[in-house]
């Protein structure tokens, strides 16, 4: 369904995008995990032809240089956050969309009844909620039905409540059969939403693999930041140490590193040291 | 192509790749209801409308500062009020339309779409002119009326014909305004660019060209082209020409120009005016069409 190749993108002297290749089968979920800077935006932009490039990118057989109308009439966006337009009525968003995409209005309120925005749907953009701007934003992608969905960073601004939310959606469409292609920079919500990882960085791919093996694949480290009923902070380091892991002392509590996949064997070591833990939090 | 791709709604997912009147009309219409729910169109609309009226009040009969009243003499009034007015509304509202959407994320959003660069463009370009179109109308209707209800409809005609001109050095200004505004990197930028764009056509080209006629002793000819060659000018030799016996009142310029050109000369300087509307939105098209960082 998504065939890139050789896409290359230069600004300057500054190549963002070095012969990167990608394959998404239809129906297919995958993707494009870096840290900022990556290129996971740019591959978008250029699928959705907003910036020039170099070499072929292929949406559903054809040229997204050339075909640029039909191509994005079957891709869906969903943009980090939906903070433009604040001022226009749910409604009116959705009613735009609609007309750019040649959709009957009966769809809009069709999807004002399926994404829940039946109540919010006079309240102005700037008045939603972050959920509710991404369910927003979700709803105006699938007005044509596409069967593409491009999802940039999509969880990015969303708080925990609306990131459970969203996920949801995400998986609910992934069932439908849609082809996603999502970026992201959090590894923890890839497992629920994708079959497939593609691991980019400098504008190149560093590995891909399935969700659950890329944190093994790249050697990823984590930060445990643990606080201790009554304190014991060198024994605790003592505990670690002996276990293998890097530990230090900070005024809160301790941190330690561990692998991404691996949380539960410091935490272990720390049980059988007979330490009682009182808080965690994961530092990435 | 694969089955998959298929709508499940059995609309074709296949557009032309031609601009289509459908999608710049839906852009045009969301940019005028933009504009019609914004503080800036009413308080241009309010200020315009109100400073026309004072004009026309004034010019009326029985004012100690105007004569006998008519059309022709609002119509005067109001040209000086336009040369101010209208450049710097079309300039610093084009020169927003496109900055300001690419950095709030809008003309992304847009541009994902199924519609091209040149829908974009014409939809955001017809919409911003459409707004300021009705503000600048306003204006002028209600000096008009107020002309019509106390003193008849004498010279209408004259009046007609400067709220026509005002028309295109607004259009010319709009286009002016999205060329500042494709070329700009931040919205910021194209805002101060515009109203420098502003003075320089307003004030200071007028001050520069007396300077530099003086000390290079310009001739006559070199003056004229050199002045119709600013909108800003041009309008305003169109206006005044368009009511006066007359070209007098337009200085040695005016003068060579009407013994040049003599009855082609009001079509001389409208051509200007239409080549200032035609060339800066094209330029700016050109650009938007080409401009990499969306």
């Amino acid at each position: 369904m998504i065939r890139i190749r050789d896409l290359t993108k230069r600004y300057g002297p500054l190549t963002v995008l070095d012969r990167f290749a990608l394959d998404v089968r239809p129906g297919e979920a995958v993707a494009l995990w870096g840290p900022n800077g990556a290129g996971k935006t740019t591959v978008v932009r250029c699928i959705l032809g907003l910036v020039d490039y170099e070499g072929t990118i292929e949406i559903d057989g054809l040229d997204a240089r050339t075909r640029g109308k039909a191509v994005r009439n079957r891709i869906g966006y969903v943009a980090q956050e939906l903070s433009f337009y604040d001022d226009m009525a749910v409604t009116d968003v959705l009613d735009y969309s609609a007309a750019l995409r040649g959709v009957p209005t009966d769809r809009v309120r069709e999807l004002i009844g399926s994404f829940r925005l039946d109540e919010h749907r006079s309240k102005r953009v700037a008045e939603l909620s972050g959920g509710l701007k991404q369910r927003l934003a979700l709803a105006a992608a699938l007005l044509s039905d596409p069967p593409v969905l491009l999802l940039d960073e999509p969880t990015s601004n969303l708080d925990a409540h609306s990131r459970e939310e969203a996920i949801e959606l995400f998986e609910h469409l992934r069932l439908q059969g849609r082809t996603i292609l999502l970026t992201t920079h959090h590894m923890e919500e890839m497992g629920m939403l994708v079959d497939r990882v593609v691991a980019m960085e400098d504008g190149r791919i560093v590995t891909e693999c399935a969700p659950g093996e890329l944190a093994e694949r790249l050697g990823l480290k984590v930060w445990l930041h643990v606080t201790l009923r009554g304190g014991h902070n060198t024994r605790a380091l003592e505990a670690l140490e002996t276990a293998g892991f890097t530990a230090r002392a900070n005024a809160a509590g301790i941190l330690v590193e561990v692998s991404a996949q691996r949380k539960g064997q410091a935490l272990n070591a720390l049980h059988r040291a007979g330490l009682e833990i009182e808080d965690l939090e994961v530092w990435t | 192509m694969t089955t998959e791709a298929l709508p499940r709604n059995g609309r074709s997912l296949d557009l032309p790749e031609r601009a289509q009147r459908s999608s710049v009309a839906a852009i045009a219409r969301k940019e005028l209801r933009d504009a019609i729910h914004s503080r800036w169109f009413w308080m241009w609309t309010a200020a315009f409308a109100g400073l026309a009226a004072v004009l026309a009040i004034a010019a009326l009969p029985g004012s100690r500062i105007a004569g006998s009243a008519s059309y022709g003499r609002t119509a005067a009034s109001l040209v000086t009020l336009t040369q101010i007015i209208i450049p710097l509304m079309g300039l610093t509202l084009g020169a927003q339309t496109i900055a300001f959407q690419r950095e709030s994320g809008a003309l992304r959003f847009l541009l994902s779409h199924p519609v091209n660069r040149t829908e974009a463009f014409w939809g955001l370009y017809l919409g911003t002119s459409a707004a300021l179109t009705a503000a600048s109308f306003a204006g002028f209707g209600a000096a008009g009326i107020l002309t019509a209800l106390r003193s008849g409809s004498g010279e209408a005609g004259s009046f007609v014909r400067i709220t026509l001109l005002a028309w295109a050095l607004l259009l010319a200004m709009v286009g002016l305004g999205m060329l500042i505004s494709t070329l700009a990197r931040r919205a910021a930028a194209a805002l101060g660019s515009a109203v420098f764009v502003w003075l320089l056509l307003v004030f200071l080209g007028d001050l520069g060209l007396m300077g530099t006629a003086v000390a290079t002793r310009l001739s006559v000819s070199a003056l004229f082209f050199s002045t119709v060659a600013n909108p800003v000018e041009a309008f305003r030799l169109a206006a005044l020409a368009s009511f006066a016996d007359s070209f007098d009142i337009l200085g040695p310029a005016g003068t060579y120009a009407a013994d040049a050109l003599g009855s082609a000369l009001v079509p001389v300087i409208v051509t200007i005016l239409l080549v200032w509307v035609a060339a800066p939105v094209s330029i700016a098209w050109f650009r938007f069409r080409t401009r990499q960082d969306l």
